[in-house]
């Protein structure tokens, strides 16, 4: 096999794994467009919340305490103690859990029936809280997050592609951990989605507002529901970035990344998030790999993604996979 | 008392017309314009204009710039960082192609380039809208920052990958570099600061402005009474992009001086004008005004009472403006979604009123 083909294989290989975090992202803000029609820019500092709020509980960070020491000269820092991984992640969930109920008992309540570009607003007024609280909790720098993951080259692939081809594939175990994640949280959501009661009335309130009030749905009690479950996604998005490379800020600006993802996938599809995200992660890379680096000058990256979007939304304005957009006067 | 408009007769068409109908209004504007232009460089020092003064002025205009696109013409743009670079590095090509040229043609070729650009990627949202617009402007910030990054014709081949102001002058006064006085730069951008704020504001009650706003509260029903969405899109778009261009010029020839293009223009920058004008209020051009003072003064305050009088270390001063900004945006859009535009409104009418409300 030709080098330039297995570089190219592995290139694409890569760009699928990348892809699968995209989506990971991604998956939070459909869940909270369709159930409440709010584009949630948050969600990306969510994650770097839980991620942070993670490792805080981990290592028995006191929360607040640079505040508090400035304010009162005291010189608290840790509890002094290690919460073992599972247990820590049960806790993120329930502080997550509570910044839903917060998020929607004292934001979103008073902006209900608002026109949506005044909820997108709200919500990147939401991010830089969210960032500013992250960072006066646990402090700025850059925290390593180790849940026991697997990580590092994947031996046995090297082993029987180099056996099968001549040239070893390096895919990062951590990435197909990742792979196997968001199938499995795929399935859960829509299983969640399909068979439980709260699912079915999550879909309901999706569907009409209204007509879903009128037979009973609490509407609050379903978006508390959506925004926990975008906060558990974000969670598992935060872990995964997070133990790839390190919680820090720029992790909400890999999650802008999911923006694109979202204007192909469509905003209301799950399966879309899953194809978009795919699509940009291979399609980032490639073009890197094989236009940028020798011909551009590098890191395309960081705006490729928005110009593939761009590009395909003039050509279809709701997506791969949304619905058609009617408008009447 | 105040704002009455009792006793105020126009008698030609000009005076019924003006921008400050009311007597009391129009002084007011008048004793404003005379502090700024008569009173504060006769008093600044460097300090002041560094710190507040400068960066107000060049807030201002791309605020008015991004509150025609956002507030006037309901086209939400993420895209203002990637502009005003356009604005900051076509001014550093004009400066260092032609040395002998004026800065004011110079600060307004930036504009105009900057307006042709902004034009370019208007193009898309004639297609599409809303937030997959929003999200379709972060193409140009992201692109532009890239742009100006990897193509060494745009940074004169430097070694750092900056850019610097070299030092030109207009009519003899020196205005860009280190060596300049601090009324001649505050002066400079008040120029073009008052010039952007008229312009805007005759543009806006215009046809062209009537026209915006007939596509922002709805653009099937704006098309069908006749107006031309592809005109008036653009020309949004290019008017918006030629006041961030001249912004985003002034702020790296006259405040900055020298510029590396992902810190100074990424977007962050984008956000904060956004900031500026949902605070001062959208589609408002005091609210452009208000929206920079507000959000100049707040770090500047939150430093001298956080660093200075409390002793706290910087960076927790830094995440508590985060954390106030972003709880302020969320509470002025569930409390008075119209900005402190609108409270200056209420505190008018109030005045009028006064001393006897009913």
């Amino acid at each position: 096999m030709p080098e330039q083909l297995a570089f190219t294989i592995e290139v694409f290989m890569n760009g699928l794994m990348a892809g699968v975090l995209y989506a990971l992202v991604a998956l939070g803000f459909v869940l909270i467009y369709k159930a409440s029609g709010i584009f949630n820019y948050a969600q990306g500092v969510m994650a770097l919340f839980a991620a942070l709020t993670l490792v805080g509980i981990m290592e028995g960070q006191v929360p607040f305490s640079h505040l508090i020491n400035a304010i009162l000269g005291t010189e608290v820092h840790h509890f002094g103690w290690h919460v073992p991984a599972f247990l820590a992640i049960v806790l993120t969930m329930v502080v997550m859990i509570a910044l839903a109920y917060c998020v929607q008992r004292f934001v979103f309540r008073y902006l209900v029936g608002q026109e949506p570009i005044i909820l997108f607003m709200a919500t990147i007024g939401l991010a830089y809280f969210l960032e500013g609280v992250g960072d006066l909790m646990w402090g700025s720098e850059i925290k390593t997050l180790d849940v026991g993951l697997p990580q590092g080259i994947n031996v046995w692939i090297d082993e029987f592609t180099f056996e099968a081809t001549g040239y070893g594939f390096f895919i990062d175990n951590l990435d197909i951990v990742a792979s196997i994640v968001a199938a499995i949280l795929v399935i859960g959501l829509v299983m969640f989605a399909q068979y439980t009661k709260q699912g079915r009335a999550m879909r309901a309130v999706a569907d009409d507002h209204q007509a879903a009030l009128s037979v009973g749905v609490s509407l609050n009690f379903i978006w508390i529901l959506v925004w926990s479950l975008a906060g558990f996604v974000a969670l598992v998005a935060g872990i995964m970035w997070g133990a790839k490379s390190g919680v820090q800020f720029s992790l909400s600006l890999i999650a802008l990344k999911a923006l694109p993802v979202l204007m192909l996938g469509g905003f209301t599809s799950i399966p879309g998030a899953i194809v978009g995200g795919l699509i940009i992660g291979v399609g980032e890379k490639l073009f890197e790999f094989l236009i940028g680096a020798p011909f551009l000058g590098g890191a395309t990256e960081n705006w490729f993604a928005y110009m593939l979007a761009l590009v395909f939304l003039v050509f279809r304005p709701q997506g791969l996979f949304g619905e058609k957009i009617i408008e009447r006067v | 008392m105040f704002y009455r408009e009792a006793g105020d007769f126009s008698t030609t068409y000009a005076e019924d017309q003006q921008t400050f109908p009311i007597k009391f209004d129009r002084y007011r504007y008048y004793v404003v314009l005379f502090v700024a232009i008569f009173v504060i460089p006769f008093m600044v020092n460097d300090y002041w204009v560094n710190s507040l003064f400068l960066p107000f002025l060049i807030y201002a205009i791309a605020a008015i710039g991004l509150n025609i696109l956002v507030g006037y013409c309901g086209q939400v743009s993420l895209g203002t960082g990637g502009f005003m670079a356009v604005g900051a590095y076509a001014c550093y090509k004009l400066m260092t192609a032609m040395p002998d040229v004026s800065m004011f043609i110079h600060i307004l070729l930036a504009g105009v380039i900057t307006a042709a650009v902004g034009a370019l990627f208007g193009l898309p949202s004639l297609r599409i809208k809303g937030f997959y617009l929003a999200v379709a402007t972060l193409a140009a910030q992201f692109f532009l920052v890239w742009l100006f990054n990897r193509v060494p014709w745009f940074y004169n081949y430097s070694a750092s990958g900056q850019i610097s102001a070299p030092e030109r002058d207009t009519f003899g006064i020196l205005i860009t570099g280190p060596n300049t006085d601090a009324w001649a730069t505050y002066m400079f951008c008040l120029i073009f600061t008052v010039g952007s704020a008229l312009v805007a504001r005759n543009l806006t009650r215009g046809s062209v402005g009537r026209k915006w706003m007939a596509i922002r509260d709805m653009d099937i029903a704006a098309e069908i009474i006749g107006v031309n969405p592809l005109r008036a899109k653009l020309t949004a778009f290019a008017v918006s992009s030629f006041f961030i261009g001249i912004s985003g010029a002034l702020f790296f020839s006259i405040y900055l001086g020298a510029v590396e293009v992902g810190e100074a223009f990424g977007i962050q920058k984008s956000f904060l004008v956004l900031f500026m004008i949902i605070i001062g209020g959208l589609g408002s051009i005091f609210g452009s005004f208000a929206g920079a003072a507000f959000l100049v003064l707040l770090p500047v305050l939150l430093k001298i009472v956080g660093v200075d009088w409390l002793g706290w270390p910087t960076d927790i001063v830094a995440h508590l403006q985060l954390v106030i900004v972003g709880g302020l945006i969320i509470i002025f859009l569930i409390a008075e979604p119209h900005g402190l535009a609108q409270l200056w409104r209420v505190a008018k009418e109030k005045l009028r009123l006064w001393p006897f409300p009913h």
